[in-house]
């Protein structure tokens, strides 16, 4: 820090010549550097720390991946002459189990100390190759991988000797770390035999039964006032055409039922602390006014608590659109979503409740169940592994200014179809005109309002499920209403799943008219308020202006609203487009970067409900594998102190993010000390650090400085 | 030469200067763009040479300075977008400390765009390929660092 003070109050000063400023710097480092080592030796405790490198290299050809883009002989023969190396070998695919086996016997033949794999990216194949080190004998954290190929041969690929140069440097650097590398050992961490599901759709609610099934203690977190998701908004489901409810409710009622399961609604995930299998999350329980059974029991009411009567609801006198029938019908203050809720509980919303106190009276003397000065309670709760579950929301579909929805009263969204075509719904099954309640002849469905959009005022990915479900609409218009016509107005029909081709060929037989073009635009007759759709009709190539009673826009779908602080919590990443990001779109759809949390469902992109459920399978699954281990290993990648350049000054302490770090006296000096359990070894105290006394394990000071050196040096200072 | 790709590409060839830069990377968001570029074979100039840390927050200052004093012609810092650390919090620390460096470079004569940090997330390939790009074509523009010219002589 000395260092860095003077230059930043010279700077007021006049401008000196660089090499002065630049010479004090390097110094610094170059001192810093050595001086690190043996301070480092309490840290390693391998038994070739001693010795002088011996560095073993292998480039892989990836078939022509590599190979194609590269000279691998000239690269090869670069190899052998940089420092420290003391065998270098080429093979087609490293990767292969020859491959692998070349590192394990040239380990043993060459006593080497450190391996270097110039390959693919140490994201992909780090783990293949540090078994490989380890079955040869070596610790498996003496590996080092130099990518040639996701950072060289594939973005160079028609650049030969530019590829060829950055990958004799990227040997190079990754040669000078692998010469300073250390055993390390990764510690082993219990399991705490618990998981956590945030969000109790259909996703949510399929992995929490199947965790429970599993034997885990499972926490199901709900913000909605009660679990369902959207799947419970929905009238039919393609392609079998079951009723939503009729095929949900059991699996809701089970997760009420499981006493394995610890059911949240109307709570959110408020702070999240720790790693894999110790996960410290503190649930907000927002202030619902209304005690269940259990709860007031535990309040000392017997046999008090909301049994889901509706007295209050009769009395209530604030009036507020329902959500959950997207407004289009009304609640109470005190309400509940539908008839078939669990828990069947209701809820106040204290952003509109007056506090009349007529509900109190209405829940009479004996269930007490309503307190209107119920407060956020928090919850802290202990889990091993956890799984987001966060679905989506509409997009505003009303952005798209050109189809009207919002300023013309017959244009709606899908999910406002599903409401209005429903039993449960708010016109009991009748789909109505909302501007004159009539019954529609003509109704228009306009796909991919908002999907495949790259106009930037949409989305430019494909929702996956609006083909589908528009199919499913028309369906149901020719099946309740006799001489109503829908007309699909539409890019492509997708109908990807089982079954679903079959489907679209019976809509089609049964009626339905398919005009295959981008809806430009819809105008209102202001008079009748019926719709003119007007597109380009792209099969016969003529303009179209179709005159319709209703429009219904099956719109893009994009993550829900607390999707993304949700994510931060857990730290898991997200795409450009909001969707969480898996830890491989192929291999690891379930997973996240973040060791122990998962995705299910649409949360990580659009799915279907097959698809949504098998997700939520394959999460709970991968959730159970670390529990039912007991254990799990943490990368060693720890910070620690070296003692004799701490100065106490604490400047660490305040920068840890996990509160890793504290201040102790050992030997009569105040020195920093790290509590491993809470280190995820971010390096960010380490980055600091003044005095240099920080040792992070696996990216030392000395290794990254020895890997700049090794670029722009050229090798060995 | 031009190459297929979304990018202009700055010529190569015999007697044509290449910048050395070096990349300071984060594994979670900007290695990861990285190898997302590579997966969807962006073509970038091929003048940047990366070494991996676990976070930006690892990283010191003077390592900064320490390429610099090697002989780097440019430096380019990446990491997570602001919210989205992989370690809550290290990139902003990464960026306070970056800052400062900016101000020193300044300071010392050295042209602060030699120097760069930027913000790259795990699903950003096409956007690496540009900060790639744009960063070697800034220091090919600005030319060979001083340093490397006052150590020549």
């Amino acid at each position: 820090m000395a260092e860095k003070k003077k230059t930043t109050t010279k700077k007021t000063e006049t401008k000196k010549p660089i090499t002065k400023k630049a010479a004090p710097v390097k110094q610094e480092i170059k001192k810093q550097a050595p001086a690190a080592k043996p301070a480092a030796k309490p840290v390693a405790t391998g038994s070739t720390t001693q010795q002088k490198p011996r560095v073993g290299v292998f480039i892989c050809h990836c078939g022509t991946n590599i190979a194609g883009s590269m000279d691998i002989p000239t690269v090869e023969a670069y190899a052998k002459t940089i420092p420290g190396v003391a065998f270098v070998d080429n093979y087609q695919y490293m990767c292969s189990t020859p491959g692998q086996g070349k590192i394990e016997k040239a380990i043993a033949e060459h006593k080497l100390t450190g391996i270097v794999v110039a390959a693919c990216s140490p994201r992909l194949h780090e783990p293949t190759f540090r078994t490989a080190t380890k079955e040869g004998g070596l610790n498996p954290f003496r590996f080092e991988m130099a990518n040639i190929r996701e950072q060289n041969s594939w973005v160079h690929m028609h650049d030969q000797e530019g590829a060829t140069d950055k990958a004799k440097d990227a040997i190079r650097i990754a040669v000078a770390k692998a010469a300073l590398l250390l055993d390390l050992f990764p510690k082993k961490v219990p399991v705490e035999k618990a998981a956590m599901v945030v969000g109790a759709g259909v996703a949510g609610m399929q992995a929490a039964l199947d965790l429970s099934a599993a034997g885990i203690k499972t926490y199901l977190i709900e913000a909605d006032t009660s679990i369902g998701g959207r799947m419970s908004q929905l009238d039919k489901t393609f392609p079998t055409l079951d009723c939503s409810q009729c095929i949900l409710t059991p699996k809701m009622v089970d997760v009420g039922r499981e006493p394995l399961i610890e059911l949240y609604t109307y709570s959110e995930v408020h702070e999240v602390e720790g790693y894999i299998g110790n996960f410290d999350v503190t649930i907000r329980k927002k202030a619902r006014g209304v005690l269940t059974p259990t709860e007031a029991t535990a309040r000392g009411l017997i046999g008090g608590g909301c049994n889901g009567c509706g007295d209050c609801d009769a009395v209530c006198p604030v009036i507020k659109p329902n959500a959950f029938e997207m407004g289009m019908k009304p609640r109470k203050a005190i309400y509940i979503n539908h008839p078939q809720v669990v828990p069947l509980i209701y809820t106040i919303d204290f952003d509109s409740c007056v506090k009349c106190g007529l509900c109190v009276t209405a829940c009479g003397p004996e269930k007490l169940a309503i307190d209107l000065e119920s407060k956020d309670e928090f919850i802290k709760v202990k889990v091993g592994t956890a799984i987001l579950a966060t679905g989506y929301e509409l997009f505003p579909i009303e952005k798209k200014e050109e189809w009207g929805y919002k300023r013309f009263e017959n244009v709606i969204t899908g999910l406002e179809f599903e409401r209005l075509i429903c039993a449960s719904g708010p016109t009991g099954g009748h789909l109505v005109r909302p501007s004159d309640g009539q019954t529609p002849k003509k109704v228009a469905f306009v796909l991919c309002a908002g999907s495949r959009d790259n106009t930037g005022n949409g989305k430019p990915y494909c929702s996956r499920f609006c083909c589908m479900y528009s199919l499913k609409h028309a369906h149901q218009i020719i099946e309740k209403i006799p001489g109503c016509t829908p007309y699909l107005f539409y890019m492509d029909i997708r109908s990807f799943g089982k079954a679903y081709e079959e489907f679209y060929y019976r809509i089609q037989d049964e009626g339905a008219k398919f005009i295959r073009g981008r809806v430009a635009n819809i105008i209102e007759d202001p008079k009748t308020k019926s719709l003119h759709v007007m597109t380009d009709d792209t099969l016969l190539d003529r303009p179209v202006d179709m005159e319709v009673d209703m429009v219904v826009l099956a719109s893009a779908v994009q993550p829900s609203d607390d999707t993304n602080r949700t994510r931060r919590l857990f730290g898991v990443s997200c795409s450009s487009d909001g969707w969480l990001l898996e830890a491989h779109p192929k291999l690891n759809p379930c997973g996240t970067t973040t060791a122990g949390v998962f995705l299910a469902g649409v949360c990580q992109g659009p799915k279907d409900i097959p698809d949504t459920v098998a997700s939520a399978e394959g999460a709970a699954s991968a959730a159970s594998i670390p529990i039912h281990k007991g254990e799990v290993e943490l990368e060693p990648y720890f910070a620690s102190c070296i003692d004799e350049k701490c100065a106490g000054c604490g400047m660490c302490v305040n920068l840890c993010p996990y509160s890793a770090l504290a201040l102790v006296e050992k030997d009569g000096r105040t020195v920093m000390e790290v509590t491993e359990a809470k280190c995820k070894g971010c390096g960010t105290c380490g980055g600091f650090c003044p005095g240099g006394a920080i040792w992070m394990n696996h990216f030392t000071t000395p290794q990254i400085v020895a890997q700049i050196d090794a670029f722009l040096l050229g090798g060995e200072q | 030469m031009s190459a297929p790709g979304n990018f202009k590409i700055p010529e190569r060839g015999p007697g044509i200067w290449q910048p050395k830069i070096i990349g300071l990377l984060c594994n979670w968001c900007s290695y990861a763009g990285a190898d997302l570029a590579g997966g969807g074979r962006i073509q970038y100039p091929p003048d940047v040479r990366v070494v991996r840390v676990m976070c930006t927050g690892r990283l010191d200052a003077l390592f900064v300075l320490k390429a610099f004093a090697d002989g780097a012609d440019g430096v380019l810092v990446s990491g997570c977008h602001f919210g989205d650390c992989h370690y809550l919090e290290g990139n902003y620390k990464a960026a306070k400390r970056m800052f400062m460096v900016k101000r020193l470079m300044k300071s010392i004569g050295l042209d602060d765009r030699r120097f760069r940090m930027t913000f790259v997330s795990a699903s950003e390939g096409a956007k690496w390929a540009s900060v790639i790009t744009d960063v070697v074509n800034t220091v090919t523009e600005l030319g060979p660092s001083p340093i490397t010219e006052f150590k020549n002589k």
